[in-house]
């Protein structure tokens, strides 16, 4: 994924060198996590915050101003049953074990089934929550309490009906690999806010990885500071964080006193600034050694916190994923996602959806309520999706869905979007989308919009043309702006 | 005065007619304007030439003006545009054209009208195309003029020429020479990407003979780390990874590929047959298996096997793969837009995409069968032992010929009329399979390991007494099959057939089948490693038997053993009773298949690949024991066979002599020799090309018009003789009128060296590529390497005994002011290696590095959570390396596309998805936490202390400077040797007073937790301690990992 144009985009090593000559305590020239040291260090130098806009990771202003300033992404892989959970079908419960319409599914293609298959009910009721009314499943209790705060859009669709390419889509905007993420696009028109830790982190949970691995977090041709750093929630929340054995913290520490001693002494034969910058990564690798750990410990929560979303210590979920997401936000990460891969309900539908909501359902609630009484949702999104939906036809006889590319669900909430809002239709069988449509490249755009940027300037150049999250497509749905 | 007062009654008695024109209709481009322009502006500005930069034939060019940068028409607007009013205007200064017949009042005034009236230039008209053709990247290179300069005693080569004659017009100078040990660590990192060792360093220095520097580029171009270092950079361009990427990311064998690069390099294989190979090397006369495996370069795309892909999609995405491969690492330019629509900066249409595309839309999706030299020496003794087993046996039975032919007339017909039955398929299951001409049935896309399709067909045959199952061979399987393990075998755990009458399903019963036949009945033998599927059961494959015992543990197996497991086999089941349906009979066969493992996600299947059904009346059918290319030769008149098939015929008739049995048996003996092999990704031309067409949007449902192959038209053409086929294409490719090529090539040799390419934007030469710093070096470059054969060595010879690529790289503040990015060249080069070369240089200077080239790729340890989900899809299988194997070079880690070994991805190694020719070079934290704290970095900090203790003299300042030496060649400072010192005595300062455990700083395995970690001999555990302390503050220095 790490082949790109340029090496800091925007960074004038210039600038690098103006800084050396201040010799500013010898750290924080150039390439990374300069921002984050300005801020703290009380020996750095006027002139070096103004070269913190060389720093590929400095924060930076979007075109307009943004109603959002980090993103919550509560990726659902495997693609969740929008018929069981977000859009109630009577029609389909009515036609349960019949063939669809023939014209319906002419030209369709399945992954699985003959599309030519009987249509399967809802296996689960719905009712109206909150005072928008928004109807929901029985199987997500939590998020009905919540419905006011949230948006939903049960008009998505996309172009990709296998999981690799539709998660790849949904997450860099293009079914071919190579693509930078959304979070990698997020950090990159933005900059990083935190102080000791990467901008863009991702953590897994569920029966599987990701389809499409690291390239769902990948930077593609942005340079590799915005990829997405993949980190856990037990053992070494970064992989290499720890000292090797017998590497106290003050060997450590004295370590890096002599690398940077000697880093030094090279520099000023050498005069190469990216020495410099070096030994201020080694900085901040020593710094994240630190404040890593701390914050993967969810001990320091609250014990209505942790019943809150669930979490239980020690136990890795997704419901201590979701508090850990907060914690990372908090401390100024740009952009958490968490992948949760055990959608993909081709059989066992009825049992397996309870069992996902029962380890979903709580910790994505109270995402949204724990943000909001910390003030913090206003400007941040979150937003809850897989890469597709599920047919209205059965798979596995009476208790499964194949996968459906033209209409899903997805729910977002905060940073600019039009609370308690659901956005558009799909047909009476829930088969497709038909009022108010949106795209993942509409989606992304509109989501782009809220963090502060014209989709269509947020660009990159790469092989002679300038590339974009949504490609040459999207549009804002104004619908969902607040 | 006068001469501007007749202009304005000329203007005047012109506006009337020009008022009238432009009331009428606005004059028109072809029409009116481009002939004007063409006889008065053309000449000195147009396609041959622009007088002071300005360009009027092309719309875009005319509009943005020349070196004025004022727009030399602004529509709408002719008063403000200088074509207007300088046609017009009188003053000597200003006129145009200068001299020359002048434009008449009335073309003046259509100008004018014409720009007033907006300046419409239509599309095909606006000469973009022209532009686009003429890009200085799409012509040839000639060979320019080396350029003359004034401190000509500084230029060592040609290309000293074209460095210095610029710096001269900067009014800069070239740095120093960097200092000897400088520059052979330099040249060694960069010719073989591994530091020199300190022997190597003061040999260098030492030799103050003429030709010192010549003969270390020649000792290091001879070493075999050669191509282990250059074949690298390629391995980018040609995305290569040992996984098939998407969710499954399962493992795949192209390592021969990997090591055919190496290989190709390191015997200087030239440049231009290097491509050749690649793209088309099985199209060769008389290709050997390494042409075969060259042509691994197509093959390195993704495959996407989940469940419910259509494989033909795929196909096609790993076809765009290709093209754009072979854009981006071998022409030089993005063609990857052109699969939707026509370039829109280059002039490269879409239909020239699809011709390209289909050039290369010829081939089989091939996995063939590969040995290494080895191997292939055992292969050969095996079949000469076996020729002259079989020519004893002639020989010793003169009448052999009338035997064998008697035989002949036995089986020539005893085969019974089978009727090939074409099924309806299932795909439910994941498979997907596909009915194919001859009535068989591909399976292709997801492998379940363990299902039971079911194929349903109608028959009108009145009698049936017996099935037939048919596992045939294909390219596309691996190893060509017949079945879809990694070694092309197959396992069919149970076989059944369901009856019912046409037209009464509701009759639908198990036919009883009271006897089953095979070609092969291989004996009962467990499942191999990769097909435990945790049940613990004791599962096996054996005879025919097994499919119709009812037992889920037992299946029929088609493993004859290496060398002849990839064959043609066959199975015949008889019905107890033979089945009569007047109306016809509805026959529905399930072949359950489930001897696999238990990682469906995994390469554990051991399913069947290509098979086909038949049925007949015959209820005596057994298995044709005779295998197909015997039944082949013998269908060949016996005067006509080649002597091949006559040895095929008798190699299968003397296993049915009786008299033969002990020869027979030496045979089977010499067969169990055969060694195993592996296998590669490769092209294997099909018998007639597929059919392309230009498909919309890039959409492969939506085929639009059929496009025959053929190479862009703006490019030189296909050779006057040659066919248009994928070989003539790779000819094409690297014929010397290709403009891209050879420049694509010395570019990226140039950024190998300098860090960024003479063209920055190295994977695009087009038009919108970045200028060139030097074009005419670039181009000289191109047009010298072609005339030394396109050598590569020869380019790497020029290049570094340059005075440019000697010189220091230490940099003051003003010249890093004026030239950040070393675009002139003032300096050498200076910066941090590539991933794998961090890893070999702690390797090599901790003296654990394992030399040995090529060979499966190995897998140094990782934390188990990363192969497992949820942070993999699916398991993967990581077999951590031991012994030498761990500390192979970086470039052979087995490289999982979605899981990157992680040490070489910080490092901003890329993971394969695509071609990259480029690699980003970012400094990052996370690199810091590899360096320090990653357990193979941890280990090199160890061996270094170790091997520094041992090998040193034993004077803690030797020792210093002998560590320090391994890392970065040269001595250190006594600034240096006093911080170093300081921190050594604080540690083991620390160490004695039992501050840091020295135990567990200096031991490596788990095995060192009951015995104490050795120390070397004259040296204390606390010593060993400090030491490695030391060694890992040395490891992580900037200049460690930095070439200067």
């Amino acid at each position: 994924m790490n082949c790109q144009t340029y090496l800091y985009r925007g960074q004038d090593p210039r600038m690098l060198a103006r800084r050396w000559f201040l010799r500013d305590c010898g750290v924080g020239l150039g390439a990374m996590a300069l921002a984050q040291l300005l801020g703290t260090d009380a020996c750095a130098a006027p002139a070096a915050v103004a070269s913190a806009a060389n720093d590929p990771l400095a924060p930076r202003a979007p075109h307009h101003p943004g109603k959002a300033k980090r993103v919550i992404f509560l990726f659902m892989a495997g693609a969740p049953s929008h018929l069981e959970l977000f859009d109630y079908k009577p029609q389909l419960a009515k036609f349960d074990g019949t063939l669809p319409p023939a014209d319906l599914i002419k030209e369709y293609r399945a992954a699985f089934i003959n599309p030519s298959s009987k249509l399967l009910g809802p296996k689960y009721a719905f009712a109206k929550h909150g005072r928008c009314g928004a109807e929901i499943s029985e199987l997500l209790p939590q998020l009905a309490e919540v419905v006011d705060d949230i948006t939903i859009v049960r008009s998505c669709v996309t172009d990709a009906f296998n999981h690799a390419p539709g998660q790849i889509l949904m997450n860099t905007g293009s079914q071919q690999f190579g693509r930078p993420s959304f979070g990698a696009w997020t950090l990159y028109g933005l900059g990083s806010e935190s102080q000791n830790l990467p901008g863009f982190i991702v953590i897994n949970s569920g029966k599987k990885g990701p389809s499409g691995g690291n390239s769902n977090w990948g930077s593609g041709f942005l340079p590799t500071v915005y990829q997405g750093v993949a980190f856990r929630s037990g053992g070494d929340p970064v992989l290499y964080l720890s000292n090797p054995p017998g590497v106290d913290s003050q060997l450590q520490r004295e370590s890096l006193d002599t690398i940077a001693q000697l880093n030094r002494m090279r520099l000023d034969v050498v005069g190469d600034p990216e020495i410099a910058t070096r030994t201020s990564a080694f900085e901040l690798a020593y710094r994240m050694q630190t404040a890593a750990p701390e914050l993967v410990d969810l001990s320091r929560e609250s014990a209505e916190t942790l019943a809150l979303y669930g979490a239980e210590l020690g136990k890795p979920s997704f419901a201590n994923n979701c508090l850990l997401a907060r914690r990372l936000i908090e401390s100024g990460v740009r952009f958490v996602q968490l992948f949760h891969e055990s959608w993909d309900q081709h059989g066992n539908l009825k049992q397996d959806l309870k069992k996902n909501c029962q380890d979903t359902d709580r910790a994505s609630a109270a995402l949204v309520k724990d943000l909001k009484r910390r003030g913090l949702l206003d400007d941040t999104l979150v937003i809850w999706g897989g890469e597709f939906g599920r047919t209205p036809m059965a798979q596995d006889g009476d208790n499964g869905r194949d996968h459906h590319p033209n209409a899903f669900t997805m729910w977002m909430a905060g940073g600019g979007l039009k609370p308690g809002l659901t956005l558009g239709s799909t047909d009476e069988l829930g088969f497709n989308a038909v009022e108010d449509v949106v795209h993942v490249h509409d989606l992304h755009a509109t989501l782009l919009h809220l963090l502060g940027f014209d989709h269509t300037k947020l660009t990159h150049r790469f092989q002679g043309r300038d590339f974009r999250l949504t490609d040459v497509h999207g549009r804002v749905v104004e619908k969902l702006l607040a | 005065m006068r001469r501007s007062c007749s202009l304005l009654a000329i203007v005047l008695a012109a506006a009337t007619f020009a008022a009238r024109a432009v009331a009428d209709e606005p004059p028109d481009y072809a029409r009116d304007i481009r002939p004007i322009l063409a006889k008065h502006c053309f000449q000195c500005h147009g396609a041959e030439k622009q007088n002071s930069g300005l360009r009027l034939d092309v719309r875009s060019r005319a509009l943005a003006g020349g070196e004025s940068g004022q727009a030399a028409i602004s529509p709408g607007k002719s008063g403000e545009s200088p074509v207007a009013t300088r046609i017009a205007s009188g003053d000597p200064e200003l006129m145009m054209p200068p001299d020359g017949e002048r434009l008449s009042a009335r073309e003046v005034e259509l100008v004018r009208a014409w720009i007033d009236a907006g300046a419409r230039w239509p599309e095909e008209r606006a000469g973009e195309e022209l532009l686009k053709r003429s890009h200085w990247a799409f012509q040839p290179p000639g060979r320019p003029e080396v350029p003359a300069v004034r401190a000509g005693d500084w230029v060592r080569n040609p290309i000293d020429n074209f460095v210095l004659a610029r710096l001269e017009a900067e009014g800069l100078a070239p740095s120093a020479e960097a200092d000897r040990m400088a520059l052979v660590r330099r040249l060694s990192l960069d010719l073989v990407g591994l530091p020199p060792s300190i022997a190597e360093v003061d040999a260098f220095v030492a030799d103050n003979t003429e030709g010192a520097y010549q003969r270390a580029i020649e000792r290091l171009l001879a070493s075999p780390h050669y191509g282990e270092r250059w074949a690298r950079h390629w391995l980018d361009a040609a995305r290569y990874a040992d996984s098939d990427g998407y969710e499954k990311d399962k493992s795949r064998q192209v390592w021969f590929y990997r090591d055919w690069a190496i290989n190709a390099l390191n015997r200087d294989l030239p440049y231009d047959q290097f491509v050749i190979e690649q793209i088309a090397g099985d199209l060769l006369p008389d290709a050997s298996q390494d042409r075969f495996v060259a042509t691994g370069f197509l093959r390195n795309a993704m495959t996407n096997e989940e469940g419910g892909i259509d494989p033909e999609q795929f196909r096609m995405e790993a076809m765009f793969d290709r093209m754009d491969a072979i854009g981006k690492s071998i022409l030089g330019i993005t063609i990857q837009c052109a699969q939707c629509h026509n370039h829109k900066y280059d002039p490269l249409t879409q239909e020239d995409y699809y011709r390209m595309f289909a050039l290369l839309n010829d081939a089989h999706e091939a996995n063939i069968a590969v040995y290494t030299p080895q191997e292939q020496l055992r292969k050969a003794d095996l079949v000469r032992q076996i020729d002259r087993i079989e020519a004893d046996l002639k020989h010793h039975t003169p009448d052999w010929a009338e035997r064998m032919a008697a035989w002949e007339a036995t089986v020539r017909d005893n085969q019974p009329a089978w009727t090939v039955v074409r099924p309806e398929l299932d795909s439910s299951g994941g498979t997907k399979h596909t009915l194919q001409e001859d009535g068989s049935i591909l399976a292709q896309g997801y492998a379940p390991t363990k299902h039971s399709p079911k194929f349903t067909v109608q028959t009108e045959a009145p009698s049936i007494a017996a099935f037939r199952l048919e596992l045939l061979t294909d390219p596309n399987l691996p190893l060509a099959g017949p079945g879809r393990s990694i070694w092309g075998t197959a396992a069919l755990t149970e076989f059944e057939v369901e009856a019912a009458p046409a037209g009464a399903p509701e009759k639908r019963q198990k036919v009883k089948l009271k006897a089953a036949t095979a070609d092969v009945n291989p004996p009962e033998t467990p499942l191999a490693k990769i097909f435990d599927d945790r049940s613990g059961k004791r599962r096996v494959t054996g005879p025919i038997a097994f499919a119709l015992d009812g037992n889920g543990e037992t299946a029929w197996g088609t493993d004859a053993g290496p060398g002849r497991r990839n064959q043609p086999r066959k199975a015949v089941f008889v019905a107890e009773t033979p089945i009569a349906n007047l109306a016809g009979t509805v026959l529905t066969f399930t072949l359950a298949q489930n001897h696999g493992g238990w990682n469906s996600d995994d390469n554990q299947n051991h399913n069947l690949g290509r098979f086909r059904l038949s049925i007949t009346p015959a209820a005596d059918a057994v298995a044709d024991p005779l295998p197909t290319y015997v039944r082949e030769a013998l269908a060949v008149p016996a005067a006509e066979r080649t002597p091949r098939q006559t040895d095929a015929i008798f190699g299968f008739w003397r296993t049915t002599v009786p008299d033969w049995q002990e020869a027979n048996a030496r045979i089977e003996e010499l067969w169990r020799e055969h060694p195993e092999g592996s296998s590669q990704l490769a092209m294997i031309a099909r018998d007639k090309p597929r059919d392309t067409h230009l498909l919309k949007r890039g959409d492969f449902l939506k085929p639009d018009r059929a496009v025959a192959p053929g190479v862009p038209s703006f490019l030189h053409p296909l050779a006057a003789d040659a066919p248009p086929t994928r070989l003539s294409f790779a000819r094409w490719l690297v014929d010397r009128r290709s403009p891209t090529t050879a420049r694509a090539i010395v570019n990226r040799v140039w950024q190998g060296y300098f860090g960024t390419g003479l063209v920055s934007t190295s994977e695009d030469l087009g038009t919108q590529s970045e200028p060139p710093s030097h074009p005419a070096l670039l181009d000289w470059l191109a047009v010298e390497f072609m005339d030394r054969g396109w050598s590569m060595k020869q380019l790497h010879r020029l290049i570094l005994t340059s005075a440019t690529y000697r010189q220091s790289s230490r940099v003051a503040p003003d010249l890093l002011a004026r030239d950040p990015y070393n675009r002139l060249l003032a300096r050498g080069p200076r910066f941090r290696v590539e991933g794998e070369v961090v890893r070999d240089i702690a390797l090599a200077a901790s003296g654990l590095l394992t030399e040995r080239i090529g060979g499966p790729s190995v897998f140094p340890p990782l934390p188990e959570f990363m192969l497992l989900p949820p942070v993999s899809y699916g398991p993967k299988t990581w077999p951590a390396s031991t012994g030498e194997d761990r500390y192979r070079r970086g470039l052979y880690t087995f490289r999982y596309r979605s899981l990157p070994y992680p040490v070489l991805q910080t490092f901003d190694a890329p993971n394969g998805d695509f071609s990259c020719v480029r690699r980003a070079r970012s400094n990052t934290p996370l690199q810091a936490l590899v360096t320090l704290n990653e357990p193979i970095s941890v280990e090199c900090a160890r061996a270094l202390a170790r091997r520094t203790l041992a090998e040193s003299e034993k004077t803690d300042d030797a020792r210093l400077r002998y560590a320090f030496r391994l890392c970065v060649a040269r001595p250190p400072s006594s600034e240096e040797t006093a911080a170093l010192s300081k921190f050594y005595e604080q540690q083991k300062e620390r160490v004695a007073a039992g501050w840091v455990n020295a135990w567990q700083l200096v031991a490596d395995k788990e095995a060192d937790a009951v015995t104490p970690p050795a120390v070397p001999e004259g040296a204390t555990p606390t010593e060993l301690a400090a030491w490695t302390a030391v060694a890992r503050v040395l490891l992580n220095l900037d200049e460690t990992i930095t070439k200067e």
